[in-house]
This record gives structure tokens, C-alpha cells and sequence, in this order.
């Protein structure tokens, strides 16, 4: 790497004292030979710093500049900066850069508040109803005070419900004012006939949007759960009678299905080092890990939580037990499609940002969709569908970034 | 400092003219945007050609005739400074300085805030902005100009030109969603002075109203934090310390309503203007 006088570009070596022994030693090796020594170091900015941080070792900034652009992009911006504050490193973030991390903190907080709001609101609408709700994500993470919910931006909440109150929420989110708009009769049955959730409903007047969950694995899925299960274990948010989150190792096994079973890798970066802040949060008590093995095997979402943990401490360096993670309970894949997933999921767990792509990006971005797709239902589903989403285009998302209308 | 990329020789051209006084920089600076604005890649290209404005791979808007690409990158910019500048509290007002002392200019699309405030920067007074006022965060009170082109929408294009004749300006872009739009490059010592923060010390809400003489009117308090409020890009964004901040400029400033039509007496009132003590 060349050296460069220039301020911004300096590569500022923080050491600190490392308190903690780098992670693991199988994680370091697989990350050298999957982005290579001779890769440009610069491609990688924002999940190698992140990585240094959660070790707490030291971190070398090559590019401010591509930093902030992959952090904005990767919808991790105020988490890095919540990073380097604990860090005690903030202070030394160039002054140019540093506003950028501070005020996407502020913008962060605001979200925070807002959801805080948003779930009264929905508390409110569903009160009399008295069936429990589930928080899911960043609604959940935000409400239980988890890691995750710190530097978190939402585009909406996520809540489940038992599939037989389904039409009673939904008429009651109706009179409170959600609606899900204008949705052709071909997505209102996609959703409500193969998915683990009802077509999105947006607030006719503050534009938020909800989605209601009945499980947490789409209804066609090869992996089916019991969703009673669920709620049984779900567990009380501190300090509220009503709202519940999913116990510490559902909602573990939730964000790795989501994030390394659907497909979608927008947020992939973000999604993972989730997934490492819950791990590192819930596993400093070494009683969970026997725990969250054996919801992994009852829930049949073994091969999700085994990628989750593999890469989280590839990318992240996540502390996580040698013999939790290579367990043989998770049935981990041969050695020739591990090292095939091993290549897709270094692309998709990337910021979406044109500096991270490489020439195997696009395809293993197609790969993984489509193996998404195959795990969510079966052919004779998916390739109508398929071919009525490439015809007819992907069915409406919500519109993102809550809280600011068209300024112009 | 922005960062532009575009193959459009036209707006390239027109750059240069309108940021001739602007610092460039050859290096690889820190820019705070990363922006593109070329041609889609659809079959439009030929067709009635179009050109798409990005941040950093992010399309706010959809894209626009290329003929527009001018006036699109002014937007896409107060766009990118709106939604990622949160170290600011942003309102929609141009702001204008004099003396260390700036006035607020908040109002609707069609007030006339920008032509005042490109007349008044013609007439001594320097140009902060005529879009977005940025209020620091750090001491709640100092705000900060950005010095780029004033936008000049239709009648008030060749008020403009007869006003500030020596003064650079692109060519009029016509069948905007604001119809016809020219933008007025700022003044030199605004741009050389684009570093410098200013105090507020007035609020004046303007109105162009046509055939009636100047007018300057107080205007009460109260009104004039919930349209302050109503007219902030992300006011909301910085909750109860927003309001803290909002409301000591308001308590700070001489509040008034403004109408005029006729830029010669405008100078005259806003030359008179005292800070409230």
C-alpha cells in the first residue's frame, strides 16, 4: 500500500492495547484466502474495520472518503460510529469524515424515537384484543435495549402474531389507519397463500410502514417450524405487560434464516453484524450456546445458524466456542459446497456499494436468489412465480427512509 | 467539496462558467457526495434522451430530460446536504449576511426568496444561500453558507439580468416542474467568504406582490417558530435540542413579513435593518 500525506487518506494505526485474544484462529486464514492478501486492501474498508473493532485491536483507515460512502450505503454509518466512540477512537476521525458518523447518530436517535412511538401506536390499535405481540428485528432489538439497536435506521416494524388472530389485527390495524394500498390480486395471494406474512401495511397519515408475521419461515418453506413454539418461548420486553420479543436463541435463529436462507442481500453487511452483537451479547453466558444448538436441531434450522456462525466470525471476528461452531449437530455441508458458499457469501455479506464488487459478484448475488428462492418453495410454485416477477417486475417495496418527505 | 462525474459536455461547460470562483481540487479530496449524472442505459438514449442523477449508486428522483442536467444537479445537491447533512439543523430559508449579521429568509417555492436574496448579494449583502440554511450544532447559533448558484425561476430571470447586468448566468432551461429556470453564479466575495459563519440577527418571511410599495412588518413570535418549524428540512430529526436551538433564534432575531416588488426599495429596507438588542 502506498503511503499518502494526506489527512484524510492517512492510515491512522490506532493500537490499542488488545484486551481480548484475537478471536479465533481458524477465522483469520479462511478470510485471507477468501479476499486474498493481494486483493486491494481498499475494497474491503468498511467490513475490515469493523472486524479490527470488534476485536478491539487497532484499525488502519486507508480511505475516509470510501469508508463513510460503504458505511452510508451499507446502512451501517451510525453503528461504526457508536463503534469508534466506545473505542474512545471518535476524536481522532479526521473532521470531515466525523460529521458525517455524528450526524448519522443523530438521524439514528430519531429513529429510535420514532419506532418507540410507532410500537405505542400499534400497542394501542391492537389492545383490545389481548392476543400477544411479538416484536421482530430492529422493533424487538430497539424495545429490549439489545446491541443491535444501537445506530439502527428503519424503513418499517416487524411484529408477529398467531396466524389464527391474523384477520383480527389486520381489521383492527385498518380502523387505526394502516392500510396495505394498492397491491394487485397476484401479490395479495403470494403473501397470504406461501409467505409467513401478510401483504406490508403503510400509515395513511405518517407513511409508516408494518409488517405482520404469523412464524418466521414462509408457509411453502422446505424448513417448516411450528410456530407455537415461538410464542411459547417468546419472552416479556423489561418494564411492559403486552409486548413480548422471541427468546434469545429464536430470535438468533430468525435473523440467520432471514439473512442466509431468503436471498436478499441489500443489508447483508448490517444483517450480519447483527447477527455478531446478538451472538457476542447472548453467548458472554456460556450456558447458551448448548441451548441455542438445541433450538437450531427443534426448530430445524440447523445449516442457517451453521453459516451464520461460520461467517460472522470470518468477516467479524466473533467469539464464538471452536466446538459450537464446527458442532456436528449442525450437520455442516462437505467441504466442496462449503467452499462454493464460502465464495457467494463473501460477495453477498458486502456492502452494496460499486467499490465492493468484484467480478464474481453478479453471479454470486443471481446464485444465492435463486437458491433463496428454491428453499422457499417448491418448483411447481416458483417457476410461475419467477417468470410473473420477470415479466411483471418485483411486487411494490415500502418507501425507504421514514421522516423526510421530497424536500424539493 | 462534491465529487461529479457526468459525460454531458453541455453541463460540464456550464460548471466551469457557474463555479469559475470555487476552489477545485485535482487530489482526492474528502467529498462529501459522490455524484453522476449521464444517461441511463435503457433504449431512451436515443430516444428523447434523459439523464439520471446518483449518489454514490443511490437514485433520489427519477431521472429528468437532459437538457435539465443543470438544474437536476443543483436539486440532487440540496437533496444529498438535506438528507445526509444531520450535523447541521437545515432549514428552508436563504440566508444572506451583512456585518457579521445574517437575515433568514424562510417562505414557499414562489415567494420570491431566492430573487431577494441574489439582489440583496448584488447590493453588498453576502450570499449564504439562497435554498438551505445550515445551523450549527456545536453553539446552536452559527450558521453556515454553502455560496452556490442562486436558482431564478421564470419572471424573475430577467428581473435578474436587468438588476445584476454584469453578473454570469446559465442558460434559461425551459419545462422545468418549476418552468423556466436559469441559475445566477453568487457573487465573488460570497464564494471567497463561503468559510465564515454568520450570527442570526433577523427573520423576514418575503412575499413578491406586484404594483405595491416595500413593506416590513413585525411579525409575531410565536407564528414565527411554528413556520421556522414547518419550513426546517430536519427539524424533527433533532428533537428536543432542535427546538431548543430553533427557539433561541427566534428569541435572538427581529421578526418580520416582507413584501415588495420592486428590488431597489428591498435594498433600501434591508440596508436600514438594525439587529434587535
Amino acid at each position: 500500500m502506498p503511503t499518502s500525506t494526506k489527512p484524510w487518506r492517512s492510515s491512522i494505526a490506532w493500537n490499542r492495547a488488545t484486551d481480548r485474544v484475537p478471536a479465533l484462529a481458524d477465522a483469520v486464514p479462511l478470510q485471507r484466502t477468501m479476499h486474498g492478501a493481494e486483493a486491494p486492501s481498499s475494497r474491503l474498508q468498511l467490513r475490515d474495520a469493523l472486524h479490527s473493532l470488534h476485536r478491539r485491536g487497532a484499525v488502519a483507515v486507508q480511505d475516509w472518503d470510501l469508508l463513510i460512502r460503504q458505511a452510508r450505503r451499507a446502512g451501517l454509518l451510525a453503528r461504526l460510529g457508536h463503534e469508534m466512540a466506545d473505542a474512545g477512537l471518535l476524536r481522532s476521525v479526521p473532521a470531515e469524515p466525523r460529521r458525517y458518523l455524528e450526524g448519522e447518530c443523530i438521524l439514528a436517535e430519531k429513529h429510535a424515537r420514532d419506532v418507540r412511538w410507532e410500537v405505542r401506536q400499534i400497542k394501542a390499535a391492537l389492545a383490545e384484543m389481548g392476543a400477544p405481540i411479538v416484536l421482530l428485528k430492529g422493533a424487538a432489538y430497539t424495545l429490549a435495549g439489545l446491541p443491535p439497536a444501537r445506530g439502527r435506521l428503519f424503513t418499517d416494524i416487524d411484529i408477529m402474531v398467531p396466524f389464527e388472530s391474523l384477520g383480527e389485527v389486520e381489521a383492527a390495524l385498518r380502523r387505526a389507519g394502516w392500510d396495505s394500498g394498492d397491491i394487485t390480486p397476484y401479490d395479495e395471494r403470494y403473501y397470504r397463500r406461501w409467505m409467513h406474512q401478510i401483504p406490508p401495511m403503510t400509515h395513511a397519515l405518517r407513511g409508516t410502514a408494518i409488517d405482520v408475521h404469523h412464524t418466521i419461515v414462509a408457509r411453502t418453506a422446505r424448513h417448516r417450524l411450528n410456530a407455537r413454539k415461538l410464542f411459547d418461548a417468546a419472552v416479556s420486553v423489561p418494564g411492559d405487560p403486552v409486548l413480548r420479543t422471541l427468546a434469545p436463541a429464536d430470535m438468533i435463529l430468525h435473523s440467520a434464516t432471514h439473512l442466509l436462507n431468503e436471498g436478499e442481500f441489500e443489508r447483508g453487511l448490517r444483517d450480519i453484524d447483527d447477527l455478531h452483537l446478538l451472538f457476542r451479547h447472548f453467548g458472554a453466558d456460556p450456558e447458551f450456546w448448548p441451548l441455542l444448538l438445541d433450538r437450531a436441531a427443534e426448530l430445524d434450522l440447523r445449516r442457517a445458524l451453521y453459516y451464520a456462525m461460520r461467517y460472522a466470525r470470518c468477516f467479524l471476528g466473533t467469539p464464538i466456542p471452536e466446538d459450537v461452531a464446527n458442532s456436528a449437530r449442525l450437520e455442516p455441508p462437505g467441504t466442496a459446497l462449503r467452499a462454493v458458499m464460502d465464495r457467494l457469501f463473501d460477495r453477498a455479506l458486502r456492502p452494496a456499494h460499486a467499490s465492493c464488487r468484484d467480478a464474481f459478484s453478479r453471479v454470486a448475488l443471481l446464485l444465492l436468489y435463486m437458491r433463496g428462492h428454491l428453499l422457499l418453495m417448491p418448483p411447481h410454485i416458483l417457476v410461475p412465480h419467477l417468470l410473473r416477477k420477470a415479466v411483471r417486475g418485483k411486487p411494490k417495496e415500502p418507501a425507504p427512509r421514514p421522516g423526510l418527505g421530497d424536500p424539493f | 467539496m462534491t465529487h461529479l462525474r457526468t459525460p454531458i459536455r453541455d453541463l460540464i461547460d456550464e460548471i466551469a462558467r457557474l463555479y469559475a470562483g470555487h476552489p477545485v481540487s485535482t487530489a482526492e479530496t474528502f467529498a462529501d457526495f459522490h455524484v453522476s449524472i449521464a444517461p441511463p442505459m435503457r433504449l431512451r438514449r436515443w430516444f428523447r434522451p434523459k439523464a439520471q442523477f446518483l449518489v454514490d449508486g443511490i437514485e433520489p428522483f427519477n431521472a429528468l430530460p437532459l437538457d435539465q442536467a443543470l438544474p437536476m444537479f443543483e436539486w440532487g445537491l440540496n437533496w444529498c446536504v438535506a438528507n445526509y447533512a444531520n450535523h447541521f439543523l437545515i432549514l428552508h430559508a436563504a440566508v444572506i449576511e451583512k456585518g457579521g449579521r445574517a437575515a433568514i429568509m424562510p417562505g414557499a417555492p414562489g415567494s420570491g426568496k431566492s430573487t431577494l436574496a441574489a439582489g440583496l448579494a448584488h447590493r453588498g449583502w453576502r450570499l449564504l444561500s439562497d435554498e438551505l440554511t445550515l445551523i450549527s450544532l456545536g453553539d446552536g447559533r452559527s450558521i453556515f453558507g454553502l455560496a452556490r448558484p442562486v436558482s431564478l425561476k421564470n419572471e424573475s430571470i430577467d428581473v435578474m439580468r436587468r438588476f445584476a447586468a454584469a453578473a454570469t448566468m446559465s442558460r434559461v432551461v425551459h419545462d422545468t416542474v418549476k418552468g423556466s429556470v436559469a441559475l445566477l453564479k453568487p457573487p465573488a466575495d460570497s464564494i471567497a467568504r463561503v468559510a465564515e459563519p454568520a450570527l442570526p440577527a433577523w427573520i423576514v418571511f418575503p412575499k413578491y406582490l406586484s404594483g405595491l410599495p416595500a413593506l416590513l412588518e413585525p411579525k409575531p413570535k410565536a407564528a414565527i417558530m411554528i413556520e421556522m418549524a414547518k419550513n426546517a428540512f430536519n427539524y424533527s430529526v433533532h428533537g428536543a435540542r432542535g427546538f431548543a436551538i430553533l427557539a433561541d433564534i427566534v428569541d435572538a432575531c427581529a421578526c418580520y413579513k416582507f413584501t415588495y416588488a420592486d428590488l431597489n426599495e428591498a435594498v433600501e429596507i434591508f440596508d436600514r435593518l438594525e439587529p434587535r438588542h
